[in-house]
């Protein structure tokens, strides 16, 4: 796995801080053409790896990125899926089943099982969540995803209801129908830990919340720090500046300083920040953790 | 530990399954629902006990509480079976769509000592509840305007056929959205005296509005207005923000933060001019997170209150029957007069009161048993 991450929440108005900044951002980002110029200065800082929401936008991320492959050699996607947006407000809409049918193809079993009103569960919902997750994965198709996570809320809803072994059967179809890893995205470390050994998801990349004002960190910030360091498990910190509540410094230096954590997840919007950031995870990062990134930039 | 049961489960109802057995001092006893194929999943999945029927359910399990999340005209004869049944209960928002069965339930429940609780879950954003404090400790002076908006993504297209496009069945931006933001206000505020210059309009639906205005009056001469619309495109999601003017300054206030000016600091913990407090210090942790502090934190507040004996939750049944009566206050002005203006002579015209929302609560509430 790539150490550094870069994120895509910027692009698409999310700011956990503030509604006029994600607004600002969401007309920053209008045009693709602002969203590759950020991507290019990620990626000649040396990131090579964008983590991304299967947003309908990033379908053009991918567009670009497959018609100029020559100024992309080593770059990845790492798609976290669903966007829930998209399926919460089809819901709404729509019903559930309106919903379901909408994001699948028209033709195939699956229609008609819902049209027949049959037991979509009794049949095979298993069946169901693997074209959902192929329905998601498209817009990837001839792109390298080597990691797939699934988004965390559906990750945590799954988790709460307690319908754990879905997590086996994301797991499994990432890993034969892509030769991907499987990531989770959890704001509940600890007890999404204890679900995925139940399920036999072993040693799993989970991405979470891990700042150093323990912002969504279900448990705790001390009971985060534990688990990190007592559980076998693959961390990728994400949130590490709480939306900006934690100066650049003092928060990279607190992940950094968290061996295990093994890849950190950020966003930014023009090249200085990226560079910034960047620097300070080279500089706090222990030299065996340090970033494939400094010897691609350099 | 809590027996509970939980009755729907569309978006709201799956929400509120994976919270409520996710809650250490809650047994998520059984699930109900009217479709066969979520009851399938749910059983084969999360091995809760299922049933298609909530009469039946309830007739032939005990528990101590139940969570409604039908569609809205459900609501009213659930919650009554429940309360029959002596049980807590916590229904989603709007609660009823009749004012007046919204009040009687609320009584029963009050009579009974039954925990009662609706999911207006604003009331427990933190920046919200913040605004709350600083309203109720006078930071601002005596208020004088509160301004609450709602807008969102819901219906963008001439189609859809849910309940929620339905105007019998609690469907529109009225009781569906604009309810969040009127439930906020009297939170805030109190609950209006009456409601003035109602407009409500369509723009993609066929049988329901898609955004709502309209004004308030409260005692004491402050005033507010609401405006909400489902149909803007221009939001990810529903978002909600609410402006309040004081004698001593002003605050704006969304999910994420609130923005104070303040013109006389003297006594106050606060800086002369702009102040900026963000969600990341406001918000309390959870024990578990799935959308938002607040849909964790108000399904906590009311299994605390179970097990504390305690009725007076931060959002009542009382609370959200004085919110459907703002409602249909506006539902009935907005198909009320209007003044015309005759371009030869443009007078002032000051809005009377209309509604008598007051005195109907007064009415409501003197019918009652106590």
């Amino acid at each position: 796995m790539e150490r550094i991450l870069f994120g895509d929440n910027q692009f698409f108005g999310v700011n956990h801080m503030s509604e006029e900044r994600a607004r600002a951002q969401a007309m920053k980002f209008q045009k693709l053409e602002a969203i590759i110029e950020v991507l290019d200065a990620a990626y000649g800082e040396g990131i090579r790896a964008f983590m991304c929401t299967t947003h309908e936008r990033i379908a053009e991320v991918c567009e670009h990125v497959r018609a100029h492959p020559e100024r992309y050699t080593g770059f990845v996607f790492y798609p976290c899926m669903p966007y829930a947006h998209k399926y919460a407000n089809a819901v709404t809409e729509q019903g559930l089943l309106g919903a379901l049918k909408s994001f699948l193809p028209e033709q195939g079993a699956l229609g008609a099982v819902l049209q027949g009103g049959m037991s979509v569960a009794r049949k095979d919902a298993d069946a169901l969540a693997r074209m959902l997750i192929d329905a998601e994965m498209k817009m990837f198709h001839g792109l390298q995803t080597p990691v797939v996570f699934m988004q965390n809320v559906l990750t945590d809803l799954l988790l709460g209801a307690g319908m754990v072994d879905s997590f086996r059967v994301f797991a499994d179809h990432v890993a034969a129908r892509y030769g991907a890893e499987p990531g989770f995205i959890t704001m509940n470390v600890p007890m999404l830990l204890d679900a995925l050994q139940r399920c036999g998801v072993d040693n799993p990349i989970v991405c979470a919340n891990i700042n150093k004002i323990g912002f969504r960190m279900c448990g705790g910030k001390e009971v985060y720090e534990k688990t990190i360091a007592e559980r076998r498990f693959r961390p990728v910190a994400m949130s590490v500046f709480a939306s900006g509540a934690i100066g650049a410094r003092e928060a990279i230096e607190y992940v950094c300083r968290q061996d295990k954590i093994e890849a950190v997840v950020f966003g930014a919007s023009s090249r200085g920040n990226i560079r910034a950031t960047r620097m300070l995870i080279e500089e706090f990062w222990p030299p065996r953790a340090r970033t494939d990134a400094a010897a691609a930039a350099s | 530990m809590i027996r509970a049961a939980l009755i729907g489960l569309g978006k709201m109802g799956l929400s509120h399954l994976s919270i409520v057995n996710a809650h250490p001092d809650v047994e998520l006893a059984a699930v109900c629902d009217t479709s066969d194929y979520v009851l399938d999943v749910v059983s084969k999945y999360a091995g809760l006990k299922t049933f298609n029927d909530y009469r039946r359910m309830l007739s032939t399990e005990t528990f101590d509480a139940v969570f409604v999340a039908t569609p809205s005209r459900f609501h009213a004869e659930i919650v009554k079976l429940a309360l029959d049944a002596d049980l807590h209960v916590f229904c989603e928002k709007p609660f009823c769509l009749d004012a007046a069965e919204s009040l009687r339930l609320a009584e029963i429940a009050e009579r009974e000592q039954l925990v009662n609780q609706v999911g207006y879950h604003y009331r427990f954003v933190g920046v919200f509840h913040e605004l709350k404090q600083l309203i109720d400790r006078k930071v601002l002076g005596r208020l004088h305007h509160i301004r609450v908006e709602a807008y969102g993504p819901v219906v963008l297209r001439p189609k859809g056929g849910t309940w929620r496009t339905k105007k019998n069945e609690g469907g529109g931006c009225l009781w569906d959205y604009a309810c969040h933001g009127i439930d906020l206000a009297n939170y805030l505020v109190g609950a209006p005296r009456s409601v003035g210059g109602a407009v409500t309009n369509r723009l993609f639906s066929q049988d329901v509005e898609d955004e709502v205005y309209a004004s308030f009056y409260y005692d004491g001469g402050l005033t507010g207005q609401v405006a909400a619309n489902w149909s803007d495109e221009s939001y990810r999601k529903m978002s909600v923000k609410i402006s309040v003017w004081g004698e001593n300054g002003k605050a704006v206030a969304d999910r994420q933060e609130m923005q104070i000016y303040i013109r006389d600091n003297k006594g106050l913990p606060f800086e002369q001019g702009w102040n900026t407090r963000y969600t990341t210090d406001l918000t309390a942790p959870v024990w578990y997170y799935l959308r938002g502090e607040e849909y964790s934190a108000q399904i906590d507040a009311f299994v605390q209150a179970i097990k504390a004996s305690r009725t007076d939750t931060r959002s009542t049944f009382r609370s959200a029957a004085e919110t459907s009566m703002v409602v249909s206050a506006i539902a009935r002005g907005a198909s009320g007069d209007r003044v015309a203006v005759d371009p030869g002579r443009i007078e002032v015209y000051r809005p009377e009161p209309r509604q008598g929302l007051w005195q109907a609560i007064r009415q409501f509430g003197s019918a009652g048993s106590r």
